[in-house]
């Protein structure tokens, strides 16, 4: 019965407040959306860190190899003898900007085909539908790692700077993740205005002499903008995941720039001498990937209601 | 039925074929060509030479007529010569495949063994401490970096406690069925850990949301035990959906075992692709690259008529339209 017995609190809150302390019950979720944020901070701190610990972090010194944890090098060294907090420090400053910026990417290019197929339908629809089905049937792994080889050059109309550049591997890793990220969030969007498009409200709207463009922005993405936040949450971990797999096997993120992952190129065969170069790096990739899985997955109990009325 | 079939097998060959132009655009796209391979291995190669070769092996056409000499090679039975192995490229994919099929089918069906059960507490014993326990797992499984979890099971197993090597098919000198089956221990579990917690998750929705249903009230009510209407009428009904997850899944899992292989030094067909991309070994890329292609698509259409052959409400003539 207590279900019934709304107390005073609930006939003020607003739907905003409401989603927000639904939130706050899924504990591990808040947990997860805490350590987040402290890596975030963290991570991008680093140059304050480097500053203030007076040591440059692409330094090498092949005379200090492998030193153990130091008051000047908290954990240690690495191989090369760069200090190994600021080496991760920085390589997460690279896999959160391309798990933030590869899923962002993949939302809009995922609304784009969603809103094309779901409002405009007829052979649009389905020939995006294909595409979508077509692109979730490729085997992932293998397409990622000979998109992260192939040699932008011998393309007629890429210009050189995006082949060759500076950061030119880090724009690829996001391009080439955002090309096969986009489809679950282009599913999503196109049954919503699939549905959405038939309601009578729409069709007022129209009546009222409400454009196209309108209908879009007013009417379907906000009935779709819940599942899109989380399905682009859960999709930043499984990015982070695959840019740690493709720098690790040497085809994602270049030396000397670091990421988690390809601080771990080598540690294969650096496990029987430094096994905490093996450790570190994999378990910050680790909790950030399951740190957002469980963001997402509270943040999808808050935003939707049905799965809380499941319980 | 008979309908369903065609429809299905006609649209596979259409995506393969669709596909195989992509793959071998992407591998075309690739740094160098197989007359870049003959300069750096014959320093008397002149850029005349090379140009004539070029002309001589079509590499100057246009990739559309390319494409078209290579398919039709391929169409009549000649998939190529692998440049490292210096033998058909089947030669080399063959046993790949195999050791590949091997790998993935034990750690799948490991995997499934482990989930049902795990699975099915959880869902009838909803928001327990071992529920939560249980989906705190499937996270870690989920989100755990497989390269890493290689790497910490050698470490552990291998460097600290010696049970098992760290990696390779079998120790040279010995080669028995057990030493072959200790080098499979870590690979297999490294495979089954991240993808149990995915299917352990898929079992427990599916069992949650059968065990609402009208028919488990009525078993419930005609006195059946609780082991009788999980184990016999909730069960059969909730595996509808993971037969299908684990039939979809099969092909990324077939192509993701890529970074357990290259980890433990396992010789299957993943490594096989990596090794051929970073070796400029062209044509064996593309070949094992297909076939992995095509592993996905079996597995869709598996996938497909299974759900149909399993749930007696949907009827083929109703899928294929």
């Amino acid at each position: 019965m207590s279900d019934l017995t709304l107390g005073p609190g609930h006939l003020s809150a607003s739907p905003l407040t409401l989603r927000w302390r639904r939130f706050l019950e899924h504990r591990i979720a808040v947990l997860s959306g805490l350590v987040l944020l402290a890596l975030v901070v963290v991570c991008f701190s680093a140059p304050l860190v480097e500053a203030w610990m007076g040591v440059d972090a692409n330094r090498v010194n092949l005379l200090n190899r492998f030193a153990p944890p130091s008051a000047e090098h908290p954990l240690g060294t690495d191989d090369l003898g760069r200090d190994f907090l600021l080496r991760l420090l920085y390589g997460g400053q690279v896999s959160l900007i391309v798990g933030l910026a590869a899923a962002l990417a993949s939302a809009v290019i995922g609304t784009l085909i969603g809103v094309l197929a779901g409002y405009y339908g007829g052979w649009l629809d389905a020939a995006l539908m294909r595409l979508t089905d077509g692109v979730i049937a490729l085997p992932l792994l293998p397409f990622l790692i000979i998109l992260a080889a192939i040699d932008l050059g011998k393309l007629p109309f890429v210009p050189e700077a995006w082949a060759t550049g500076q950061d030119a591997n880090l724009y690829r890793i996001v391009v080439i993740v955002s090309l096969f990220g986009w489809t679950t969030v282009a599913r999503l969007v196109r049954g919503t205005a699939l549905s959405v498009r038939q309601r009578d409200y729409v069709r007022a709207a129209t009546a009222l002499g409400a454009g196209n463009a309108r209908i879009i922005l007013v009417h379907i993405l906000p009935n779709v903008a819940s599942p899109i936040v989380v399905a682009t949450t859960l999709s930043i971990g499984q990015i982070i995941l695959l840019e740690s797999v493709l720098s690790f096997l040497g085809l994602g993120i270049q030396p000397p720039t670091p990421s988690w992952g390809n601080i771990l190129t080598n540690a294969q065969e650096l496990i029987w001498n430094a096994p905490t170069l093996a450790i570190y790096p994999g378990l910050l990739i680790f909790i950030t990937v399951i740190a957002f899985n469980f963001l997402g997955d509270g943040l999808q109990d808050a935003l939707d209601p049905r799965s809380i009325a499941k319980r | 039925m008979g309908r369903f079939l065609v429809i299905r097998l006609t649209q596979g060959m259409l995506v393969l074929a669709a596909m195989s132009f992509l793959i071998y655009a992407l591998i075309g796209l690739m740094p160098g060509d197989p007359i870049d391979e003959m300069i750096a291995a014959n320093p008397h190669l002149t850029s005349a030479d090379a140009e004539a070769l070029r002309q001589r092996y079509g590499l100057d056409l246009p990739i559309t007529e390319r494409y078209g000499n290579w398919a039709a090679s391929a169409l009549a039975g000649d998939l190529g010569y692998s440049r490292v192995h210096s033998v058909p490229v089947l030669e080399v994919l063959a046993p790949r495949l195999v050791n590949t099929l091997i790998l993935v089918g034990s750690s799948v069906v490991l995997a499934v063994l482990l989930a049902i059960p795990i699975g099915v507490y959880a869902a009838t014993h909803p928001y327990t401490r071992t529920d939560t326990a249980v989906n705190l797992m499937c996270f870690a499984g989920i989100s755990i970096p497989p390269f890493w979890l290689a790497l910490m099971l050698i470490i552990l197993f291998a460097v600290i406690l010696g049970w098992f090597p760290a990696g390779g098919m079998l120790t040279v000198g010995d080669g028995g069925l057990a030493d072959r089956l200790s080098h499979m221990v870590l690979p297999v579990a490294t495979l089954t850990l991240v993808t149990v917690g995915d299917y352990t998750r898929h079992v427990r929705a599916a069992v949650q949301e059968q065990i609402r249903q009208d028919y488990v009230r009525t078993a419930r009510a005609k006195g059946l035990s609780q082991a009788a209407v999980v184990w016999r009428h909730t069960l059969r009904n909730a595996l509808i959906p993971v037969v299908t997850v684990v039939a979809l899944g099969f092909g990324n899992i077939f192509s993701g075992a890529l970074i357990t292989e290259t980890m433990f030094a396992y010789l299957g067909t993943g490594k096989l692709i990596y090794d051929s991309i970073l070796g400029n070994d062209f044509n064996t890329a593309m070949v094992a690259l297909l076939f992995v292609t095509l592993m996905v698509l079996v597995g869709n259409f598996l996938a497909d008529t299974l759900y149909v052959a399993l749930d007696p409400r949907i009827s083929f003539a109703s899928r294929s339209a």
